[in-house]
């Protein structure tokens, strides 16, 4: 068959059943992405004559003979307006759903954009988890629109002009966008799964269909004697090797529970085999024909039932030395102190509440599943291309449980698209490198939506009792915090996550009496693993809803009630016993955060309330720390040739973050240079020595730091030697260079490396606040207006800052009113589909306005703080107190849905 | 995705070629058939190759839908029609989880066909007295009506190789003035309840509730019935169910609410 691709004649022919986008990836077109192969998502839309169409669910034979258009083919010369919008406009993050994006937007016309609802609507079929829409909607109608005057977007040509002319002015405090922009939105900038070595081979899982069952037997004839299968793998096959999914600079944080394939398995979903073949849709069918005997064993999906007495136990042999507390219980982690006596301090009080909360699991739902590809290269290393926070995490670890040295292994990541902790895990690089030494060929495993959301992680839910007290004048009493949080069937994350979640949340107020109990437990549940917040969000849902109850019992403002109980310099941070020692105020922004909520909250309605609807307002404060507890450490250097290029190394990925944005910008700040000079190579084990990846929202604060720290130095260096050479501008780098000192020499460049184990922290505020309508015959709510303000310290980039903020309080609308991963009466995952389960749509998000604090921190690069995972945390109790204080009705479980919000009215 | 089992793929172009062989399936706009696993499938029979496609006013003023017409072609034709009902045609095209994009190559027939619940084309259809043309496999032409056509939530009364051929809404029901709400769990999701109604010249109504429920609820009244009356019809209507798009109690809560706007508009 002939297919005309971008103007390009395709001759082949494709498979019966294949899709479109299998069949133009495979004929090249990487600029076609994967983010839900079921027609929800829209990463893969292209042009087929014209109209735009998911082509994942188009069949390949559909196009034969018809002009297909990808993001890459678009604009005839070079980009198209649109495209050029959404690079120009940051209307991207991690940049994966951003080719599809472009391909719909190029369908619609400038009538489109007359009703925002309308546009909305007809961008449904696009789903960004990164951005929270606003950039994009921004991008999109100022490309559509595209008159060349009008509208001060449109006046891109003019604006790509003036960028060229201010690249000198690219430095700290600037809001540039990522330098690989324009090939993120064509589509021409890899992904993980964008470039494979020759003769890859793909593998498929076959899942277990039980919640418990003890592996009888396993017979793979039928698998083997299928042609092109190469080999099926069982737990016989696997390392008899102890290890965790979830990945922490320490390894000794996570208990050690899981085997790569296991004789007992722990929840539905869990591999049991994997089968590699030539092809992916071979190894599919060759799964199906795998034939497993079970002895199906007792389970238990309740963590409240699975702590009490008689429950099934998960990992009966695990001990304290596993990181295991109780496994007789099934408890990974528990902790029980107090400062004082609670119930006495309750008694005295004016006011008390005392309330039970609980969150849901949530999916990550980061647009690129997860996925890897292992080979063993010409240097016979071990080589895996990944897509993950933690490469060098993930190295060692691999490397552990192979019985490799790990200078033998090498890993690195691509462009990542989107992570939220879910990539804090070493989910496929494990099975990935026991496949491709076992068949000698490099072996892919690249995750379906399906197995994403059965068998990667989810955000942990909790059920957290909040007791607390106020005297009259607002000052609490006592707070006693009680937490149950259910990790799944195995223990990554479980122990950080809980001790993290009843950390800041309760350390950021005063109380003369403090109690904290808390247990993480093990179910046969999909494993709960790290995600945004790590544990303070569900924690602060319940103790901002607690302390909302306070004020409206004490008629006191909100904003005030958190004033007068949030800790501020001098004061020590107190859970529920000693104060922490490595938490320090570096700066504090937090009463300048409530002024500018509550100001800035005061402005209009930006979507007005329908007539017959309940009113409200709600707020919620929070505090993180601004990176993890107990050392993260980040190798980074610089070098410049005497071509004047300067060339910087560190350790972290980017996955929308804009980390790499402010590493450039870091380097052309020091150095007075623009960033077309700067490249940077990161996220590969070869780059630096160490660094601990990017999670707790650590790649300016630590990595940042320490790429700062060696450009300091080698400008140093640089100086110096400008003593003994004369210079005039511009400088002869030639010259320069072999008058550097030999320290800082090498090769022909001048060379400096920084080493940082970041172990002081300080601190970061949020205020969210919300005005909302309730509708209560349908239980819909409407967000009215939306406020963020952010003690981000020195914003090295506003518009990556303001663009994080936005994505997370998307991310927390979605937690708060409509994501919810469902578990049916077997222990299965009931909606693993984006169809089923509701990530937000451009139409439910609102505009946030953001604002930030004028806060500089002592311990940040330039005076930053991190601003990655906090903006996520107020967003919840925030919506839950709007809610509340519109109908008189507190709602106690998120997501606060429209059956959840009209049933809790109907009483 | 691709279809991991499926060997065969071919193309009818006469209604010989509609007999299916062992795991055979219909392929119609494609855009369900591909978006899940098809365990058991090896072959699919292309109905595109018939055409199938017409959107017709008849000598009388009925219209003809060609089940191969896609949810986009009827959504664009109504848009540009005068007919009084022609607005709920794209009101129920917009009712779908499925983007435009989807729309453009999803059909009439293969969402009918496939009997979910949210099945918006049902809606539209039920409301309209729409009558299918099944062209069973034994060789016989059937008229049923649409709303009968669902069995559950994803499963029809067609028998396997039974095939929609068209849909034929009669004019009188074009004549009449529609009303249309939906509710979902997210503001364009898929759909936890669709209520739909129309009023004839005569003043007889009739509304429908979809999505809700497992089955189309048809529900006709000889003039437009009070806000209470429909809330209490609504509210003991049978097929409530609960899935991961919404609770039963919310759906019939919902349901009875919404209904009762689709008739006081009607009125």
């Amino acid at each position: 068959m002939t297919y005309a691709v971008n103007g390009a004649q395709v001759d082949a022919t494709p498979e019966p059943g294949q899709c479109l986008r299998t069949f133009l990836r495979d004929a090249g077109h990487v600029e076609v992405k994967k983010g839900c192969d079921s027609g929800d998502c829209g990463a893969c839309s292209v042009l087929v004559d014209g109209k735009a169409v998911h082509s994942c669910i188009t069949p390949a034979q559909r196009a034969a003979g018809r002009e297909v258009t990808t993001a890459a083919g678009l604009g005839s010369d070079g980009l198209t307006q649109v495209q050029e919008s959404l690079a120009d406009h940051a209307g991207f993050q991690c940049g994966f759903c951003t080719p599809g994006m472009a391909v719909t937007a190029s369908a619609l016309t400038p009538q489109d954009l007359d009703d925002p609802e309308a546009f909305a609507k007809r961008m449904r079929g696009n789903l960004c988890r990164c951005t929270g829409y606003r950039p994009i909607r921004e991008a999109l109608t100022h490309g559509i629109c595209g008159s060349g005057e009008g509208c001060g977007g449109c006046a891109r040509t003019l604006e790509r002009g003036a960028a060229a002319t201010t690249e000198e002015a690219a430095g700290v405090g600037a809001s540039v966008v990522h330098s690989a922009k324009d090939r993120v939105v064509a589509g021409r900038e890899p992904f993980t799964f964008d470039e494979m070595p020759a003769d890859t081979v793909h593998l498929s899982v076959v899942g277990s269909p039980h919640a418990h069952a003890r592996i009888v037997a396993i017979d793979a004839s039928a698998a083997l004697a299928m042609d092109g299968v190469l080999a099926v793998l069982t737990h016989e096959d696997a390392p008899d090797v102890l290890y965790s999914t979830g990945r922490h600079q320490h390894r000794t944080d996570d208990p050690d529970d899981t085997r790569m394939l296991d004789s007992v398995v722990r929840f539905i979903g869990q591999r049991v085999a994997v089968v590699i073949a030539e092809t992916k849709r071979l190894a599919d069918l060759a799964a199906s024909a795998v034939v497993v005997d079970y002895e199906v064993l007792p389970h238990v999906l309740d963590p409240e039932a699975a702590r009490a007495p008689g429950s099934p136990l998960l990992h009966p042999k695990r001990t304290p030395a596993d990181r295991v507390a109780d496994a007789s219980r099934n408890v990974v982690a528990s902790v029980h102190e107090a400062t004082g006596d609670v119930e006495a301090a309750l008694a005295e009080s004016a006011a008390t509440t005392d309330g039970t909360w609980s969150t849901s699991r949530v999916s990550h739902a980061q647009l690129e599943t997860h996925g890897a590809i292992a080979w063993v290269a010409d240097d016979g290393r071990l080589t895996v291309r990944t897509s993950s926070q933690v490469p060098f995490l993930v190295r060692d670890e691999l490397a552990r449980v192979l019985g490799w040295d790990a200078d033998r292994v090498r890993v690195f990541t691509a462009r990542v698209g989107g992570g939220f902790g879910g990539k804090q895990e070493m989910f496929c690089e494990d099975i990935v490198a026991l496949a491709a030494l076992a068949v000698g060929r490099p072996v892919a495993y690249e995750m379906t939506r399906e197995e994403e959301f059965t068998r990667t992680s989810v955000r942990h839910p909790m059920r957290v009792r909040v007791r607390a007290g106020a005297g009259s004048d607002g000052r609490l009493t006592a707070l006693h915090v009680d937490v149950l949080s259910d990790t799944g069937a195995y223990g990554n994350h479980a122990v950080g996550v809980m001790f993290h979640g009843c950390h800041e949340s309760i350390a950021v107020y005063r109380a003369p009496v403090k109690r904290l109990d808390a247990e993480a437990v093990y179910t046969n549940n999909i494993p709960s693993g790290a995600f945004r917040g790590y544990g303070l969000g569900q924690v602060i849902f319940a103790i901002e809803s607690a302390m909302d109850e306070l004020a409206l019992d004490l008629g006191i403002d909100p904003y005030e009630m958190r004033r007068l109980n949030a800790v501020r310099p001098g004061d020590p941070f107190i859970v529920a016993g000693a104060p922490d020692e490595d938490l320090k105020f570096g700066s504090f922004g937090l009463d300048e955060c409530l002024d500018m909520a509550r100001d800035e909250l005061a402005g209009p309605d930006d979507v007005p309330a329908p007539e017959g609807w309940a009113v409200g307002e709600g707020m919620a404060a929070s505090m993180i720390a601004t990176l993890p507890p107990r050392g993260h450490v980040a190798v980074a250097s610089i070098s410049v040739g005497a071509d004047g290029m300067f060339h910087a190394r560190s350790g972290t990925a980017e996955f929308g973050n804009g980390t790499t944005t402010v590493h450039t910008q870091i380097v052309a700040e020091v150095f007075g240079v623009p960033r077309s000079r700067v490249r940077l190579t990161h996220a590969d084990t070869d780059a630096v020595k160490h660094d601990t990846g990017a999670f707790g929202s650590t790649g300016i604060v630590v990595a940042g730091k320490a790429l700062h720290a060696a450009c300091v130095e080698l400008r140093e260096a640089l100086l110096a030697s400008a003593g003994h050479v004369a210079t005039d501008s511009p400088v002869d780098w030639g010259a320069l260079i072999p008058g550097v000192d030999a320290s800082h020499r090498r090769g022909d460049e001048a060379w400096a490396e920084s080493f940082l184990d970041q172990r002081e922290r300080s601190v970061a505020f949020n205020v969210q606040a919300f005005r909302v309508a309730v509708r209560p015959d349908t239980g819909e709510v409407r967000i009215l207006r939306s406020v963020q303000t952010a003690d981000a310290g020195v914003v090295m980039n506003p518009q990556q800052c303001r663009g994080q903020i936005e994505g997370g309080v998307a991310q927390g609308i979605g937690s708060a009113l409509y994501e919810e991963v469902m578990i049916d009466e077997r222990g299965a995952v009931a909606n693993p589909a984006f169809r089923q389960y509701r990530v937000p749509q451009m139409a439910d998000v609102p505009l946030t306005h953001v604002r930030f604090a004028t806060t500089s921190d002592d311990l940040g690069p330039y005076g930053a703080k991190s601003m990655s995972e906090s903006p996520y945390n107020p967003v919840a109790p925030a919506l839950a107190n709007a809610i509340r204080r519109a109908v008189g009705v507190r709602p106690m479980s998120i997501p606060m849905s429209r059956d959840r919000v009209w049933r809790m009215l109907q009483a | 995705m691709d279809l991991a089992g499926v060997r065969t793929m071919r193309t009818a172009s006469t209604r010989e070629d509609l007999a299916l062989a062992p795991g055979e399936t219909f392929m119609a706009g494609a855009t369900w058939l591909y978006s899940e696993p098809q365990p058991g499938l090896t072959g699919l029979v292309d109905l595109a190759g018939l055409g199938w496609d017409e959107l017709e006013l008849t000598a009388a003023g009925d219209l003809r839908i060609g089940a191969m017409a896609t949810i986009g072609d009827l959504a664009a034709w109504a848009r540009l029609s005068e007919l009084p009902a022609a607005p709920l045609m794209h009101q129920c095209a917009e009712s779908l989880l499925a983007s435009f994009k989807v729309q453009a190559a999803a059909t009439v027939g293969g969402n009918i066909a496939k009997s979910y619940a949210a099945g918006a084309m049902i809606a539209l259809a039920a409301t309209l007295d729409g009558v299918a043309e099944v062209w069973r496999a034994d060789g016989s032409i059937a008229d049923v009506a649409v709303a009968d056509i669902p069995a559950d939530n994803g499963a029809s009364h067609l028998g396997h190789g039974d095939v929609i051929h068209a849909v034929t809404v009669p004019a009188a029901a074009l004549a009449a003035r529609t009303a249309h709400r939906r509710i979902a769990l997210a503001q364009n999701g898929r759909s936890g309840a669709l209520l739909t109604g129309r009023r004839d010249a005569d003043g007889s109504c009739v509304l429908v509730i979809t999505a809700a429920t497992r089955v189309p609820v048809v529900l006709r009244y000889p003039q437009v019935p009070t806000a209470d009356a429909v809330v209490a019809d609504a509210r003991s209507a049978p097929g409530y169910y609960t899935d991961p798009l919404g609770t039963a109690d919310w759906r019939r809560g919902v349901s009875a609410t919404l209904l009762a706007e689709v008739a006081e508009e009607l009125a």
